[in-house]
């Protein structure tokens, strides 16, 4: 095992299915001088040479800044024998190739009828509470949770994020990649040897027998403190992270449910229509029985993202927000931990 | 029309079938809509044969193509057998994409037929992406893509060109001009000729005026693929021409924005008489073995139409299919 950091992690996993298979290229904005730190760079470049010296400017390929064309030349590219890793840099990017995401990605193979398989990733990184405004810091993921034919993975740890790059490299399908910039620098423990985590498969990062929290994204660090908090308050809380958003690992979710009857969702993009939406809306669907209290979104509120420091920070999710969820779908238990400590 | 000497007697010959089977498969094609055996949307290429068949034969196999909503000529062009494409257009289990893509959404992977469009421009960057696995690949290939003269105005064929010349992908940009995108004369909402706005990218332009002439069309294709495969980049092909139907079958426009003189100028010069009548006088061909080839394709058409109304409808299920390569959960779909 070594320590990696959750970028480290991805520009691992770049290196490796890059070393592995010759059909594997990076194309993107500002890839070959390695402006956003995935494709060689620090440690790496110094002891092994960058991706462009290792792997030449036939492979790893700065493209004009034409996302539309990007998208789709790569989605062409992928259906013909390539399978192309898209670096998109900012997620906020991905509604100028939208046309190629929904109407040639997400419905080639289908309506040809199988014809096409479309092996490609596409990155984006969500840059968000870093104070760049709100032409930058999107979380769109939930848009494209709405295409059938996309999978969606949004890693929250090192670990998960360089074992499902590695399988959605594998992929014969359209994966995008939702990365959290928050957490670029959070370190994990890695395998040495080369891992794949299989998509639709949630992990439970806390085990806790009278809430389940499931946290997306650069919300499940918070979701992590906030089960702290509780259990310091007698409350155990169960933390799911699924990992992939399609396919989605329901039954985990829902099992957890059925074992704790309550349930805190949080996640980084808007409420409306949102992750956090579809999960609680299977979990009414599957587990309404076993609920003994509303479930509670903590979501970005929708509200545009305000520049200022001053501003930011209180639209997206916090620890204290979650304690505070927590805490409502939790009132009976910790009104009676309170009788016992008094 | 100059009958080409480089081209053997069977290529043209061949010419003139895939010409006549487009015709023929899109005059069947608006009968079985009017009938209602074709549900949903048809545009027919009738008028436009020799710019569609001189950019295809143009290609050779293992090239790529992708093409647009005006879509059934393209794959034909391609050599694509016309069983399973009317399949497609009537919604049968045979259909060549199964009955899920429809007339809009033909693709033929056997003939190198990537996709037709019903999103107009959607296509373009996907025949580049053809020729980017080329290049990577070291594969000698090319791509070709089809687009009209109203598509020619949105921005992804522009990020498209640029990209491809920045590359030097072997690419055909090719410009179906017929002057019209649906009911909007192109001249009034096209700043310039399309032909020229190749310079701006650094490619050459030609321009096809007489998109009639099968010859020409082949002559000028022939040339952007030549220098595609030399590895000199990609091509912007403009081709003059005319469709000779309504924008789509049952389609109805009150205001007549084609003119009648306009309209006889242009079906005077119907491609496939004047291909049959030029392979004639340059004695390539009898008048008797043009019959005899009209016969064989208006068979293979009649043919094509009672395979696919005689096939069986998809099962239900198959809607389910195609949506991933791998296994998925059918609870998370239904
Ligand atoms: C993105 C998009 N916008 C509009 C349409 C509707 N539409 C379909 S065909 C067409 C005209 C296209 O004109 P042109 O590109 O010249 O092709 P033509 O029909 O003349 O062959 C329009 C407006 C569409 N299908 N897709
Ligand atoms: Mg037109």
């Amino acid at each position: 095992m070594s320590v990696m950091t959750y970028i480290g992690a991805i520009g691992a996993a770049q290196q490796e299915a890059m070393s592995a298979d010759p059909r594997v290229i990076i194309i993107g904005e500002d890839v070959e001088a390695n402006v956003y730190g995935t494709t060689g760079g620090g440690k790496q470049r110094a002891e092994q040479g960058d991706f462009v010296q290792q792997f030449g400017k036939n492979r790893i390929r700065n493209t004009p800044i034409s996302e539309e064309a990007i998208v789709g030349t790569a989605i062409g590219a992928a259906m013909t024998g390539l399978r192309p890793i898209v670096d998109l840099s900012y997620s906020s990017f991905l509604y100028m190739a939208m046309d190629q995401f929904v109407n040639q990605a997400a419905k080639n193979r289908y309506m040809f009828g199988g014809q096409s398989s479309i092996p490609v990733v596409f990155r984006s990184a969500m840059f968000y509470g870093l104070n760049t405004g709100a032409h930058h810091s999107d979380r769109p993921y939930p848009m494209f949770m709405n295409v059938p034919g996309l999978k969606i993975m949004a890693p929250a740890s090192a670990y998960d994020a360089k074992g499902l790059l590695r399988s959605a490299i594998d992929s014969d399908d359209p994966v995008l990649t939702f990365e959290a910039v928050p957490l670029w620098g959070a370190k994990e423990e890695v395998p040495d040897e080369e891992y794949r985590i299989p998509f639709g498969v949630a992990r439970t990062r806390r085990e806790g027998c009278d809430v389940t929290v499931v946290g997306v994204s650069g919300s499940l660090p918070l979701a992590l403190q906030a089960a702290e908090d509780m259990a310091a308050r007698g409350v155990s809380c169960e933390v799911i992270d699924p990992r992939t958003l399609v396919p989605l690992d329901t039954g985990t979710i829902v099992r957890s449910v059925l074992k704790t009857g309550r349930l805190v969702i949080a996640e980084p993009a808007h409420r409306t229509c949102g992750a956090a939406a579809e999960i609680a809306a299977v979990v009414a669907d599957k587990a309404q029985h076993a609920l003994v209290a509303p479930i509670k979104r903590v979501c970005a509120l929708n509200m545009q993202v305000p520049f200022s420091p001053a501003l930011e920070a209180q639209i997206y999710p916090t620890r204290e927000r979650i304690v505070a969820a927590i805490e409502a779908v939790c009132a009976d238990q910790l009104n009676a931990e309170n009788r016992r400590v008094g | 029309m100059k009958i080409s000497e480089k081209l053997a007697r069977e290529t043209l010959l061949e010419m003139q079938r895939r010409m006549l089977r487009i015709r023929l498969f899109d005059e069947r094609a608006s009968k079985m809509v009017k009938r209602g055996y074709i549900p949903g949307t048809v545009h027919t290429s009738i008028g436009q044969e020799a710019q569609v068949v001189g950019a295809c034969m143009a290609l050779k196999s293992g090239d790529h193509m992708t093409g647009n909503h005006r879509s059934h000529g393209h794959p034909i062009g391609m050599g694509s057998p016309l069983g399973p494409l009317m399949a497609e257009l009537v919604g049968k289990a045979t259909g060549v994409c199964k009955g899920k893509g429809g007339s809009l959404h033909l693709a033929d992977y056997a003939v190198g037929s990537l996709g037709e469009s019903g999103i107009t421009g959607s296509s373009i960057p996907i025949a580049v992406g053809a020729g980017l696995s080329a290049q990577v690949l070291g594969e000698d290939r090319v791509a070709l893509t089809f687009f009209g003269d109203g598509t020619a105005n949105q921005g992804v064929l522009y990020e498209s060109m640029n990209l491809a010349s920045a590359y030097k992908l072997p690419v055909i940009f090719l410009c179906e001009n017929n002057f019209y995108a649906l009911s909007t004369p192109s001249h009034t909402v096209t700043g310039g000729r399309i032909v020229d706005r190749a310079a701006g990218f650094g490619m050459p332009g030609v321009r096809v005026d007489d998109g009639q002439d099968v010859m020409a069309v082949y002559d000028a294709v022939a040339e952007a693929v030549d220098r595609a495969r030399r590895g000199e980049g990609p091509s912007l092909v403009e081709v003059m021409t005319y469709r000779f139907r309504e924008h789509s079958e049952g389609l109805r426009i009150n205001v007549d924005y084609r003119n009648s003189e306009e309209k006889q100028f242009w079906t005077a010069r119907d491609p496939i008489v004047l291909f049959r009548e030029a392979l004639i006088a340059a004695g390539i061909a009898t008048a008797a073995e043009m019959d005899a080839i009209e016969a064989e394709i208006a068979q293979e058409v009649e043919d094509c139409a009672s395979f696919a109304l005689e096939s069986p409808d998809p099962e239900p299920s198959v809607a389910f299919e195609h949506l991933f390569t791998d296994a998925y959960d059918l609870e998370d779909v239904l």
